[in-house]
């Protein structure tokens, strides 16, 4: 990344200041291989963020940012209604509510040792993942509108897991404000049998082994244990999300001008907070926020059930589930006052510290879990939100590697086949529907995850707490 | 770089072929069409979309979908042209390899044609999750050929 008009403030921050219609710096966290690392688009598309209207103290870049629609994927922005702020459709993006939850267990990596391969199959089986996937389930009108308000509290009273899970939810399972009649046909046509399933690209069910403990009380508190193996489900809100991001850009690109709005990338597509419009997105928005928990929440039990079919016995409690692509309503400190914002997270996972009352109760002494993704191979990470991160983020961190190269590249440099077989050789079995998928997704692909961490660590947006290992990795 | 050539279905000028390719973004993949009108150009960039999902040449043409999209300008007629496809490809489970395109005025007819997903023969690589109006253009060239291109999310 092209580094002239920026300075340094500190080890891991860098600041370019307003030029031009920029309201607020663009401040980027990154280590210097990081930062050479960076497309130079990402510098301008957090310099646009930062000339939209309303936006507060800066628009940020997450250690693993990259190019992205409108916002670097990685980015986060804060906006005041009050100021004239906006809402963003190409600040969330296309995957409203993509996360990741992880699911402890008291198995050890020993135990699953010998029946690895059998898991691996019967996961693969069990669980819809890839293009032409469907679901078990069939929702009427009726019911697609419950789960549209009632997220995973929906889904636990349909008999999908369990109560217990619920607390261990962002927003406890379902996010209030969301309203179905917000929604277009085609994005409740397009969810009719994907409820349940994986989807295909960097969507994953991977079953990991923690290998490493960085902070034992943290640990200990979000149940985590040297050896032990955890289970880690990457998706979102399916076709009905995909579907609300494309209509809700495309009102929002033909409205921007009637809002006084001048897009400097119509990706950035946007409507004040305050207008029908706005409020139309974040109701539908929600109600796809809503939709990825009750999928992630199906997706946990067929899980559940998979294992018990091999392992009898098998209890996997949720540690935590925390949506990386949405927009939330949260109260900040903004110089010493308190002030409601609609924060933007776009490939960042929000990382609230010790003590906020949205953590559960059991974790909240040591920060919200932070749950970041590795790239099939890789490894990945539990993290917990740290005190210093409100001021430096809006309580934000990273959501995991971040590509290096083009899907076009990967395919160049590596066969599917090869990456099974090579992964298969350090113990980690793939099973995917498509090999060029496989190759698609290839672990060199990808950032080093551990540089990435370590650098959210140092900036203080978050504290590592555990190191998870692939051995089974589901892909669409 | 994967690219092709296809002789397109829709009315063409010159009687030239169309072509496309794709193009990358850092994390998703970008499809253009080229042709002699604005809806060969349609129809090419089509083909780039099916070829994210699998070989266009794998797909037979044994259903057909009819399509209409109006919107205030070509770039956005295309941002719809292909989401309804895409709309079409995830609630019908399609996959598409001809298409007709036809453009008078700011409306888009079309006839789509393919088959069924069947994950042995296609071996589908990924869905696409939506087209975006990242690296969005439909402009005619100096030369009368057109281009039609976006970046899609998958």
């Amino acid at each position: 990344m092209n580094r002239e008009g920026m300075h340094r403030d500190g080890d891991y921050r860098w600041v370019i200041e307003p030029t031009g219609d920029m309201r607020v710096p663009a401040v980027l966290y990154a280590d210097e291989v990081l930062l050479d690392d960076m497309d130079d688009k990402v510098r301008w598309q957090l310099c646009n963020v930062a000339s939209l209207p309303g936006i507060v103290g800066a628009a940020y870049a997450m250690p693993d940012a990259h190019w992205g629609y409108g916002f670097p994927i990685g980015g986060v922005a804060a906006f005041d209604a009050e100021a004239g702020g906006v809402v963003s459709a190409g600040g969330v993006g296309f995957d409203i509510s993509c996360g990741v939850r992880t699911l402890v267990s008291a198995c050890t990596r020993d135990e699953i040792a010998g029946v690895q391969a059998a898991l691996a199959h019967e996961l693969a089986r069990a669980i819809p993942a890839g293009v032409g996937s469907t679901g078990r389930l069939r929702l009427s009108d009726r019911e697609m509108d419950a789960m549209l308000t009632g997220g995973a509290r929906w889904a636990v009273a349909q008999g999908y897991g369990s109560s217990d899970d619920l607390a261990h939810i962002e927003e406890f399972g379902c996010i209030t404000g969301a309203d179905p009649d917000a929604l277009s046909q085609r994005a409740r046509d397009r969810q009719r049998d994907e409820m349940g399933t994986l989807g295909s690209g960097n969507h994953y069910l991977e079953v990991q082994c923690i290998a490493e403990v960085f902070d034992r009380a943290a640990a200990a508190a979000f149940g985590l244990e040297q050896g032990r193996v955890v289970v880690s489900i990457h998706c979102g809100s399916r076709g009905l999300g995909h579907q609300v991001g494309t209509d809700y850009l495309r009102d929002m690109v033909i409205a921007a001008p009637s809002h006084g709005l001048q897009l400097p990338d119509r990706e950035l597509a946007c409507a004040p907070i305050r207008s029908s419009l706005g409020q139309r997105y974040l109701g539908a928005m929600r109600a796809a926020m809503n939709c990825a928990l009750a999928n992630r929440q199906i997706l946990t039990h067929l899980c559940r059930e998979s294992f018990r079919r091999i392992l009898p016995g098998f209890d996997g409690h949720l540690l935590y589930d925390v949506s990386h692509n949405i927009c939330k309503e949260e109260m900040h400190d903004v110089n010493g006052t308190k002030r409601r914002l609609h924060v933007h997270r776009k490939g960042a996972t929000r990382a609230f510290g010790p003590a906020h009352g949205a953590v559960p109760e059991a974790m909240r002494d040591h920060g919200q879990p932070v749950l970041i993704g590795g790239s099939m191979g890789t490894a990945s990470y539990v993290l917990a939100g740290a005190a210093t991160g409100e001021a430096l983020s809006w309580s934000s961190a990273c959501h995991g590697a971040g590509r290096s190269m083009s899907r076009h590249q990967a395919t160049k440099q590596w066969h599917g086949r090869t990456v099974v077989d090579e992964l298969a050789a350090r113990g980690i079995l793939i099973r995917s529907p498509s090999l060029r998928g496989v190759a698609e997704e290839a672990p060199g692909a990808y950032k080093s995850v551990d540089r990435v961490v370590d650098v959210a660590e140092r900036a203080g947006l978050a504290r590592k707490v555990a190191r998870l290992e692939p051995l089974i990795c589901v892909k669409g | 770089m994967i690219e092709g050539r296809a002789r397109s279905a829709g009315p063409a000028a010159d009687g030239g072929e169309g072509d496309w390719e794709h193009f990358a973004h850092g994390a998703d993949i970008g499809v253009r069409g080229r042709g002699a009108t604005a809806a060969q150009a349609f129809e090419q960039a089509a083909l780039a979309l099916t070829a994210v999902v699998t070989d266009p040449a794998l797909v037979r043409q044994a259903a057909a979908v009819s399509i209409r999209c109006r919107a205030p300008g070509l770039e956005l007629l295309l941002y719809d042209w292909l989401n309804t496809l895409v709309f079409h490809m995830a609630t019908q489970h399609l996959l598409f390899s001809a298409f007709d395109v036809r453009i008078t005025d700011g409306d888009l007819e079309a006839e789509a044609r393919g088959e069924l997903v069947d994950v042995e023969r296609h071996a589908p690589v990924v869905e696409v999750k939506g087209a975006t109006f990242t690296e969005l253009v439909v402009r005619r060239h100096d030369d009368g050929r057109w281009l039609a291109q976006c970046v899609l999310d998958v």
